[in-house]
């Protein structure tokens, strides 16, 4: 796929983030009379069972994938850097610690972990929020550990400690922008992992809940009308795959183009 | 090798013990009270306290944490709030049901992964080989919980060829396995495909061609049998992912495996059963990796010839 249809996907995506509050929708608006009405001239996208436009319904639940991808990239990238950058570099018993708190993490395989804490702590966003947070900040935490190490003992750190620079001086203008580039690709895919994984926990019915609509809990829905009506599942289940195949693209390509070694490879997600 | 085989160990058992008390620390610290939500609101605060007692979850944490960590030695897994089963049994019941549906998987994505990582590899920077890489982004941007109910639709409702849920025998393995199979391939296909390039790049195929063994067995013999170490590598950490992706395609086809006791017992707020499904979902992951990282240094004997 050439990559301005990735663009266009997410300057799409984005729009239907924003936008999406001034336009008029209504996706809760029940309409008897257009109960499963498949897409059709007048009905771009169709209804689905209580005759609702899946379209603003759709557009609803970009701002949702939206919203919960930024909040917890941007969570886990702060507090994970933070601490795998500052373990690294002071070192010791508390990099230690900190290596065995990661394999712990680590050994929870891919979202269960998420699926147990948003399920325990009930659905809602807030809580898928806090439960993919809390999954999400190893990875950014075991790179950036990775990538400081590799890099701590280099002339221009130890000229800074020399000039009587303070750790967090060093952490922060000295080892954080050069390793930047590999962190950037990171949250790239990890933006497309949280955006499957909010999308999976609204469709346990773990996430976000009804009326208010998910692209996960769309699909869940229309799983119930799949042969009356194939267009509820299909029509949320396309967003998500572009929005993921277009965010997954941007990942690949930022790594090539900033020459990051694909370290991902041998990771988990 | 010795040394590393004990370290090895040695870490792995700290994990688990980290992961048995951070599951149990999680669980306890979710706000929500069980004991409510098995009697209901309207209770009386007396019942409350009777069950609370009976059930043991008015003594303090750490006293909890110390006989659920005893038991766990004696592979007590406790009852389960809402049947009042010994989770073990509910397990053990569960097991079999998710272990064929994992190697199932697993098999599908071999099947897949391996031709057509050799095939785009070998074919580099023709239509086959961006064929291959479209199949493999596509695979990795589809969720389980799309790719489910999809083939439901096309081989169940519009075909007919197969059950659209349950398990009634071996038809209705096929579309779950391979909801979890193609997801799991297109990441293998690409690791496949990356690691044969960077092995047909080494001086040791030249050396295979320039003293004229057949192409078929350079790749085969020779490029494969070095390219197969970080696959199986990747294979280990992707288990992570497929035993994950084993709950959400458990619950698009109702498959009555650990992953449906899972989400069941999370709607009924029977703790210790969520409990005791995370735990051995995490340390099978744990125990799998393990035995990769082993099997990995026995295989290649750089690691496993070294005096360190």
């Amino acid at each position: 796929m050439r990559s301005w249809l990735a663009t266009a996907i997410l300057v799409l995506w984005a729009l239907m983030a924003l936008g999406g509050t001034w336009i008029p929708l209504s996706p809760y608006g029940i309409d008897l009379t257009h109960i499963l009405t498949p897409p059709e001239a007048e009905s771009l996208l169709g209804y689905d069972d209580l005759g609702r436009p899946l379209l603003d319904r759709l557009v609803i639940g970009a701002r949702y994938s939206a919203l919960v991808a930024v909040v917890v990239v941007s969570i886990s990238l702060l507090l994970g850097t933070f601490i795998g950058a500052m373990s690294a570099y002071v070192g010791g018993w508390i990099d230690h610690v900190t290596v065995r708190i990661i394999d712990i993490f680590l050994a929870f395989p891919g979202i269960l972990l998420a699926i147990a804490l948003a399920g325990l702590m009930g659905p809602g966003i807030d809580n898928v929020i806090i439960a993919l947070s809390i999954v999400g900040w190893v990875g950014f935490a075991r790179l950036s550990r990775a990538q400081v190490l590799a890099l701590k003992d280099r002339e221009h750190v130890q000229a800074a400690i020399a000039l009587g620079a303070g750790r967090l001086r060093i952490v922060l203008r000295h080892l954080l922008p050069l390793i930047a580039a590999p962190l950037i690709v990171e949250a790239t895919f990890a933006i497309a992992g949280i955006v499957i994984a909010e999308a999976g926990l609204s469709f346990l019915g773990l996430g976000i809940q009804p009326p208010t609509p998910s692209w996960g809990s769309m699909i869940r829905e229309g799983t119930r009308y799949m042969l009356v009506s194939p267009h509820m599942v299909l029509v949320p289940g396309v967003a998500l795959m572009l929005v993921v195949l277009a965010v997954n693209m941007m990942g690949d390509r930022l790594r090539d183009r900033l020459d990051v070694k694909s370290a991902r490879m041998r990771q988990h997600s | 090798m010795i040394n590393f085989l004990v370290s090895r160990l040695i870490s792995a058992i700290i994990v688990i013990f980290g992961v048995s008390v951070l599951v149990f620390l999680l669980i306890h610290m979710v706000p929500g009270d069980p004991v409510e939500v098995m009697l209901g609101e309207t209770s009386l605060a007396a019942d409350r306290e009777a069950l609370r007692h009976a059930l043991g979850l008015d003594l303090p944490i750490h006293i909890q944490l110390w006989s659920y960590l005893s038991g766990l030695l004696r592979f007590d897994l406790g009852i389960s709030l809402y049947s009042r089963q010994p989770i073990s049994e509910l397990l053990l019941e569960r097991i079999p049901a998710t272990l064929m549906l994992a190697l199932a998987g697993l098999l599908i994505a071999m099947l897949i992964a391996f031709p057509l990582g050799i095939i785009a590899a070998l074919r580099k920077d023709t239509a086959v080989d961006s064929g291959a890489m479209v199949f493999a982004m596509l695979g990795i941007s589809i969720p389980n919980f799309w790719m489910g109910p999809i083939l439901i639709m096309v081989f169940s409702l519009w075909l007919g060829w197969l059950p659209v849920s349950g398990k009634t025998g071996i038809a209705s393995l096929v579309l779950p396995a391979l909801t979890l199979g193609t997801a799991m391939a297109a990441i293998l296909s690409r690791m496949v495909r990356m690691t044969l390039l960077e092995q047909l790049g080494e001086d040791y195929v030249r050396t295979a061609r320039a003293k004229g063994l057949p192409w078929s067995t350079i790749v085969i013999k020779h490029a494969m049998k070095n390219a197969m170490l970080p696959v199986i590598t990747l294979l280990g950490l992707q288990l992570g992912a497929l035993l994950a992706g084993a709950v959400i395609t458990e619950i698009v086809f109702s498959w009555p495996g650990i992953g449906q006791l899972i989400i069941e017992s999370i709607h009924r707020r029977d703790y210790p059963v969520v409990q005791a499904c995370v735990l051995l979902i995490s340390l099978v992951y744990v125990m799998v990796n393990t035995l990769t990282d082993l099997c990995y240094a026995w295989f290649d004997p750089r690691i496993r010839l070294s005096e360190k």
